[in-house]
């Protein structure tokens, strides 16, 4: 067991745990912040995506001992940025969610994305957004809704057209 | 406090057909409807084919006005949360703005059966729910006549609200709910419904309750709940099914840092139930599952390990060669027909296992004290769960409570409850509170599969290019004597019935994998099947794929039986409101009047299951490597008279559609010496983003009465891609997943 002191959602977090604890267990478990999902445990499905200095990175892949001083932002936290902010609104609007469990870590990745390419094309959608999956696959969902978030045209709004 | 003031009780007792509405007072000058429907629902399970459901339903009306809607069954992503209380809602006339939906837990005494399947939500509440609304609507409005000493028939309402025009007067619900609750309620069966032409809720597109909150990542799905004092497990099964455990070093484990206990399980024989394993409890689910690394266990492994896929390929060939051990449908002379025909077409076609893989992994948190067991878990199927938690821990079925929670996706896999056999076990074993979560590896590697199949099919066309002649042999898998769950087929199984000539045999292979419903058991696979020969068909006749489904459905509408041990009229199968979803696809899709370039095909299939008709068009343009790019898919959808939800609708629509491109392109099961060999997300791949084409989703309205979506749309989807493939390279997809590797050309 290690002392590690993290930045989370601007906060100054203390946690003793072994130095190879994945972050997404310091946060579920330790910290009690179960927004950030478990889904596959390598990388493969991006449910446990947080920002790590506003890069999104998978949480279960990241060990404690690798966070550092890093601030560390979490779906609990992303309301705080503005463009976070919009992008929930814009999930609202367009009723993405079915199950809901991926959608935090697809919330995760379109803020970072949103947040260096204001208005993404769609094979920049394709390139930050394939490492998220969805099994209840509201793919054509978070499209419209990543580009409602950035102000385009969405002409795949479907039922809410 | 609550006390029971008006009750009508039906004039023949529980047994009556008649449901009965119980209106008690609330503290504070509430309302509270608890509407019991054995009959009615009865008589709507009998037309579904469920005899054993039954439904009830609470509403409460506070004294400030606002509605809260008991939410009674599981919510998976299928929208039932938001879509069944919009039912009542509507024929009560609320304001939606000021409804608000409480999940149920389980309590069967209260709530009848609770479940999330087989899209049944909509064809088995769409009346019995409206009419609870509509009985609440009339308390109200008798309230507001009593008070204001004027006629009930000159008195309407409007969102919440209770008015009576002649004299200008106006009551919220909350203001009438008091005296709404002294008054006697109304026969279900008496009241009226709404035209619905008058529909302001249904109809209309309305977002799911639960999304700010899972928006802003608020602990919602089993996996996050949290009981004090909780221990974390792990649970090792052995990799080949129904091995039984030897002898592990629990010891060892037991002495690693964090770990509270480490212990051998010998379990039962049921896959749906608790089996043998080790189990590993320690203070973090890391730690938990870090420890799982060092454990060394011995298993015996058979008499599963001599299975495999490559086996049962094998097998099913050589079955092939011979007659079918078990007729389903013989009519007409086949044989004699594909004697005569001028054109006979022969075509194997096989699929593998699926699993289910839902995001959230199969987890559940149990805590057992003084001989009670209470449950949070993720499940679409909380009795029968409560049921096997009660057997494993040796219990009356009446000390297990289960809370429902939101489930990280469900696909069929959450009808199944070994998982919460585990947790009740693990918990009771270490006398603590345990949450049990499996790692995606468990997930992946112990599932009900979808079961994998063989069909041998053959077609008989004549000189004019009319089917005259079919028949399938199926080679599927029996569990002993019985047929594997979910490896069925019924004798109704399209083209019965269309042609003359036709015959349906079945041959099994024993089965050590468990098998389970996946989302559209049975018709996932037969549509791929059926709908890809069918099309092998039209092209060997020199038709139109859409002109050749068109002569076999015909222009006279027939009305074709569905299975026999499944009887309804909903299960019987309507050409013409094929046609109708087949002609509307077409339209949409421009079929047949697009040049496309090299390597780019339509392809179109439909089919028919759970009530719903579904046609559906996939453009897809294909590499020279081989990849398979799916541009775009057309659905029209026909599930009748009304579209409850069609913000929801046209959600799960899509998502069925690209789950199974999903399906197509990229999962399968293999099974080697007796276990899976897949583990995650790399070798079975879900759909992504880049992949997920434009899925656009056209409805026709009918006067039937309205069925479910989130699982008949998806079948057709498969077939309409193969076929796809097949017009953009000449290449006929006849085993799934589809291999990139056989579709090169240059």
């Amino acid at each position: 067991m290690t002392s590690y002191t993290v930045a989370v959602n601007g906060t100054s977090r203390t946690v003793d745990v072994d130095e190879h604890t994945p972050l997404l267990w310091v946060l579920r478990d330790v910290l009690d912040l179960k927004g950030s999902k478990f889904g596959c445990g390598a990388g493969l499905c991006g449910a446990c995506t947080v920002h790590l200095d506003g890069e999104p990175v998978r949480s279960c892949m990241t060990p404690i001992a690798a966070v550092g001083p890093g601030k560390v932002v979490t779906i609990e936290g992303i309301g705080a940025n503005p463009v976070g902010k919009r992008v929930q609104a814009a999930w609202l609007e367009v009723d993405v969610p079915q199950c809901g469990y991926c959608q935090a870590g697809q919330i995760m990745s379109a803020t970072a994305l949103l947040a260096k390419t204001p208005r993404p094309s769609d094979k920049d959608i394709d390139d930050a957004m394939s490492g998220n999956v969805c099994r209840c696959a509201t793919y054509i969902r978070i499209r419209a809704a990543i580009k409602k978030a950035a102000g385009m045209n969405t002409a795949d709004a479907g039922a809410l057209r | 406090m609550m006390t029971s003031i008006g009750t009508m009780r039906p004039a023949r007792g529980a047994t009556s057909r008649r449901g009965f509405l119980k209106a008690s007072a609330l503290a504070g000058g509430g309302l509270l409807l608890h509407a019991m429907l054995p009959s009615v629902a009865r008589a709507a399970a009998a037309t579904a084919g469920n005899e054993a459901a039954s439904l009830n339903a609470y509403v409460r009306i506070a004294s400030d006005g606002l509605v809260t809607i008991v939410a009674k069954n599981p919510e998976i992503g299928q929208g039932v949360k938001t879509m069944l209380p919009m039912l009542i809602a509507e024929e009560l006339d609320a304001d939606w703005n000021k409804v608000r939906i409480e999940q149920a837990g389980l309590d069967a005494e209260k709530f009848g059966q609770q479940f999330a399947g087989g899209s049944m939500a909509t064809p088995l509440n769409w009346e019995p729910l409206r009419r609870v609304g509509a009985a609440g609507r009339q308390m109200l409005v008798a309230a507001a006549a009593d008070t204001w000493g004027v006629e009930a028939a000159d008195c309407r309402t409007a969102a919440g609200m209770v008015y009576h025009d002649k004299s200008g007067r106006s009551a919220g619900y909350g203001e009438l709910a008091a005296r709404a609750a002294t008054l006697t309620a109304p026969a279900l069966e008496s009241v009226t419904l709404k035209d619905p032409r008058d529909f302001k809720i249904v109809g209309r597109a309305m977002r799911s309750v639960d999304n700010p909150a899972v928006v802003t990542g608020k602990p919602l799905f089993g996996i996050d709940v949290t009981v004090p004092g909780m221990l974390y497990a792990v649970f090792q099964k052995c990799p080949v099914f129904g091995g039984k455990l030897l002898h592990a070093n629990t010891e060892a484990v037991k002495a690693l840092p964090g770990v509270r206990d480490a212990f051998e399980v010998r379990g039962g024989t049921a896959a749906n139930g608790l089996v043998d394993g080790v189990a590993i409890v320690a203070d973090s689910w890391w730690t938990a599952s870090k420890a799982r690394e060092k454990l060394e266990v011995a298993w015996d492994e058979s008499p599963g390990a001599t299975q495999s896929s490559d086996s049962y390929a094998a097998r099913a060939a050589e079955l092939a060669k011979q007659a079918p051990a078990r007729t389903l449908r013989s009519d007409g002379d086949a044989a004699s027909m594909f004697a005569s025909a001028a054109r006979v077409v022969e075509a194997a076609y096989s699929y593998p296992f699926l699993p289910h893989m839902t995001l959230e992994p199969q987890n559940c948190t149990a805590v057992i004290r003084d001989g009670k067991a209470e449950l949070w878990a993720p499940t679409q199927n909380p009795g029968p769960g409560a049921k096997i938690v009660a057997k494993t821990l040796g219990i009356a079925e009446s000390d297990v409570t289960v809370h429902m929670t939101r489930c990280g996706g469900g696909f069929g896999r959450r009808l199944l409850s070994d998982f919460m056999a585990e947790a009740a076990y693990i918990a009771k074993t270490v006398n603590a509170p345990v949450k049990l979560l499996w790692s995606r590896q468990d997930d992946m590697q112990h599932d009900f599969y979808r079961p994998a199949g063989f069909h041998f099919f053959k077609g008989g066309l004549d000189a004019g290019g009319k089917l005259v002649a079919f028949a399938d042999h199926f080679v599927t898998f029996a569990h002993g004597d019985e047929l594997a769950p979910s490896a069925g087929m019924d004798a109704s199984e399209f083209p019965a019935g269309l042609v003359e000539h036709l015959a349906y045999g079945q041959s099994t292979m024993p089965l050590t994998v468990p098998t389970g419903p996946l989302r559209a058991p049975r018709s996932n696979a037969l549509g791929f099947a059926f709908q890809g020969f069918i099309d092998e068909l039209a092209h060997a006749a020199g038709q139109d794929p859409l002109a050749f489904r068109l002569a076999l459905l015909g222009n006279e509408t027939r009305i074709l039986p569905g299975a026999a041990d499944r009887k309804s009229p909903l299960r019987a199968f309507n050409t013409s409101r094929m046609r109708a979803v087949l002609e509307l696809v077409a339209a949409k899709s421009n079929w047949g009047r697009q040049t496309l370039p090299k390597g780019t095909g339509m392809g179109i299939a439909f089919y028919f299951s759970h009530f719903g008709y579904f046609a559906e068009v996939v453009q897809a343009s294909v590499a020279q490597s081989g990849t398979v790019n799916v541009d775009k898919v057309w659905i029209a959808a026909e599930v009748g008279s009304q579209i409850i939800n069609p913000l929801n609708a046209e959600n799960q629509v899509q998502g069925a559609a690209l789950d199974g491109i999903g399906e197509a392109l990229g999962q399968g099961i293999t099974i080697d010496a007796g276990r899976v060999v897949e583990a995650n997300f790399d070798t079975v791949k879900p759909l992504r983003m880049d992949q997920a084409p434009p899925v656009e989703v056209h409805f026709i309205t009918t006067d039937h009465p309205p069925t479910g979506l989130g699982e008949p749309a998806l079948p057709p989807v498969i077939p309409a891609l193969c076929n796809a493939i097949f017009a953009a390279t000449g290449k006929r997809i006849r085993k799934l997943p589809i291999d990139p590797a056989e579709l090169k050309w240059t």
